[in-house]
């Protein structure tokens, strides 16, 4: 074991100070934690990143880069992967940022308040093969929903289930998760929203809509726009639902990734998957920076109580 | 406060609309798990629900999760959280990179690891052993973020400096000061971790999926090929599961936890 060598009493405040620089052995805690990561994380890590800018054979090239950029059949998922993200971090954010508020409303630690948290953290989670199920037992063939349409209203689109494998099923399945992630994302601030701005603004003789429209709507809009951004990266992650709902290798990138790595008909590319991979990062990394500097702006306001 | 009218009306429709959305996905699950199967069958059965435990592969799959969430919460538990609060003690240096590498997960979305991971798979596969159990390496990852997010709150609302110098002075050796002494006063911390790891790992498709691994989800989709009935009951069963275990654990503790998902 290391020898701790404890030289200041007292609260430590001054966390870069240099006294812990002596013991130089300290280091060797971290090297078990290292090695599981370095293979686990940090290798799939660079894997991708330099194979992105590798051909088939380990030679370093950017023509799979421009390749992939150029591809029409890329274009078009990247596209739909894209549309599908921010058509449900908007439905999402709006539907559960307003199902957060009705929830605050209520009591608070009521059971319908438990409830509803509760469920949320089951339902965010529930993206993927479970999903797909709930959604073709409701709208699929024989389902819920599809049975009645077809006794009541044979002509809409309800009644043939082949709207649920395109773009606006999965949409309606993508959004289902969305809605409980939006709740536990935004509930905080809602919660931290201080009743004394709304007195103050009646005590001025404000009307309610004059509140929401000149505070409550400015002062949540950042936390809003952050956690629309989560939202528009959860989706645009997804890779179970659309997997298990949808069989077309080239309607998402997710789906575009993993025929390009498993292809069973010998056409496997690593190194097409490999750029596909890097331009999803690249998108995520933009969307997770913005997210981080609303964060900060919200922060001065949020986390002081 | 009394609410008012508008208020009142605002927010119930707000909650039947989007109630009927989450809610009604689920009772058709429901519905279609008691609808006749087979031609014996007349009216409601139950039968799907009653063949669950008889599924080939289902049983072994729960099996093998659970224990790759388990050896995933002992990660976390004798390898994550010590070196995090290692770090937060002796090496301030490395706190930054520490916290960077914690976040990393977050910018990769499990298809792209599942890229960059497929070689080392196939590696282990080949040469140690095609045990499901092995992707407990990959998932420790995968929840490095949440894990990170509930350990440092934890570690910043305690004085864990004040501590183990005590401890220290007191006599403890490093172990005892990492697991006897600041390891309980960030439980809740640590539990909230651990419970994520489950959800994790039970509902975890992409990786195993695509790496041809038999885990939970894996064969749900297997068993939804064959007999939709039954892979729809197993599917509402788990579900029920995880929400009442939630109601289960009393609220004092978890209280503005579960809902610690703010993850930057």
């Amino acid at each position: 074991m290391t020898q701790i060598q404890y030289k200041g009493t007292g609260p430590v405040t001054d966390r870069t100070g240099s006294r812990y620089w002596r013991s130089k052995s300290a280091y060797l805690g971290v090297i078990p934690f290292l090695i599981v990561s370095g293979l686990f994380l940090l290798y799939p890590t660079w894997n991708v990143a330099s194979g992105a800018f590798q051909d088939n054979y380990g030679k370093f090239s950017t023509s799979v880069l421009k390749q992939v950029f150029n591809s029409p059949v890329a274009r078009h998922a990247f596209a739909n992967s894209l549309e599908i993200s921010i058509k449900t971090a908007l439905a999402g954010a709006i539907l559960g940022g307003l199902f957060a508020w009705a929830i605050v409303n209520g009591k608070r630690d009521g059971f319908f308040y438990r409830l509803s948290v509760a469920l949320s953290s089951v339902l965010a989670q529930f993206g993927g093969v479970m999903l797909t199920f709930a959604f073709l037992a409701t709208f699929g063939f024989n389902g819920l929903i599809a049975n009645i349409a077809v006794k009541y209203a044979p002509n809409t689109f309800l009644a043939d289930a082949s709207w649920l494998y395109g773009m606006l099923g999965l949409s309606v399945l993508y959004t289902f998760f969305q809605i409980p992630l939006m709740v536990l994302v935004f509930l905080p601030t809602l919660e931290n929203l201080r009743p004394q701005w709304r007195e103050a603004s009646d005590a001025l003789g404000g009307k309610a809509w004059e509140y929401w429209l000149r505070i409550g709507i400015p002062i949540l809009t950042p936390s809003f726009a952050g956690a629309a951004l989560l939202l528009f990266v959860n989706s645009f992650s997804a890779y179970a639902t659309a997997a298990t709902l949808i069989n077309l290798s080239d309607f998402l990138t997710p789906l575009q990734i993993a025929t390009a790595l498993t292809s069973e008909t010998g056409g496997a590319n690593p190194a097409e998957a490999k750029s596909l991979s890097f331009y999803m990062v690249v998108v995520v990394i933009i969307a997770m920076t913005f997210y981080a500097l609303l964060r900060r702006r919200v922060s001065r306001w949020e986390q002081r109580r | 406060m009394k609410k008012s009218w508008g208020v009142r009306i605002w927010r119930w429709s707000i909650i039947s609309v989007v109630g009927a959305y989450l809610m009604v996905p689920l009772y058709a699950m429901f519905d279609f798990s008691t609808k006749p199967f087979g031609f014996q069958d007349k009216g409601r059965t139950f039968r799907a629900w009653q063949i669950i435990p008889s599924q080939p592969d289902l049983m072994i799959s729960i099996a093998r999760s659970l224990i790759t969430a388990a050896i995933v919460m002992s990660l976390i538990l004798f390898l994550i959280v010590p070196t995090a609060i290692w770090v937060h003690l002796k090496l301030p240096l490395l706190r930054r990179p520490f916290e960077l590498l914690c976040l990393l997960p977050l910018a990769i979305p499990a298809i792209v690891i599942v890229v960059g991971i497929a070689p080392l798979y196939r590696w282990i596969s080949i040469h140690l052993t095609e045990s499901p159990i092995t992707l407990s390496g990959v998932y420790s990852m995968l929840i490095l973020p949440y894990t990170y997010r509930s350990l440092s709150a934890a570690l910043d609302a305690v004085d864990i400096h004040t501590l183990a110098e005590a401890a220290r002075t007191l006599g403890a050796n490093t172990s005892r000061v990492i697991f006897g002494i600041i390891m309980p006063t960030i439980k809740t911390g640590i539990i909230n971790g651990s419970f994520i790891a489950i959800a994790l790992v039970m509902g975890e498709f992409t990786i195993s999926n695509i790496l041809n691994y038999k885990t939970f989800q894996v064969v749900i989709a297997q068993i939804g090929r064959t007999n939709g009935n039954v892979a729809v009951a197993v599917s509402l069963a788990s579900i029920l599961f995880v929400l009442i275990l939630l109601l289960a654990i009393p609220t004092k503790k978890r209280q503005g936890k579960v809902l610690d998902v703010d993850l930057v």
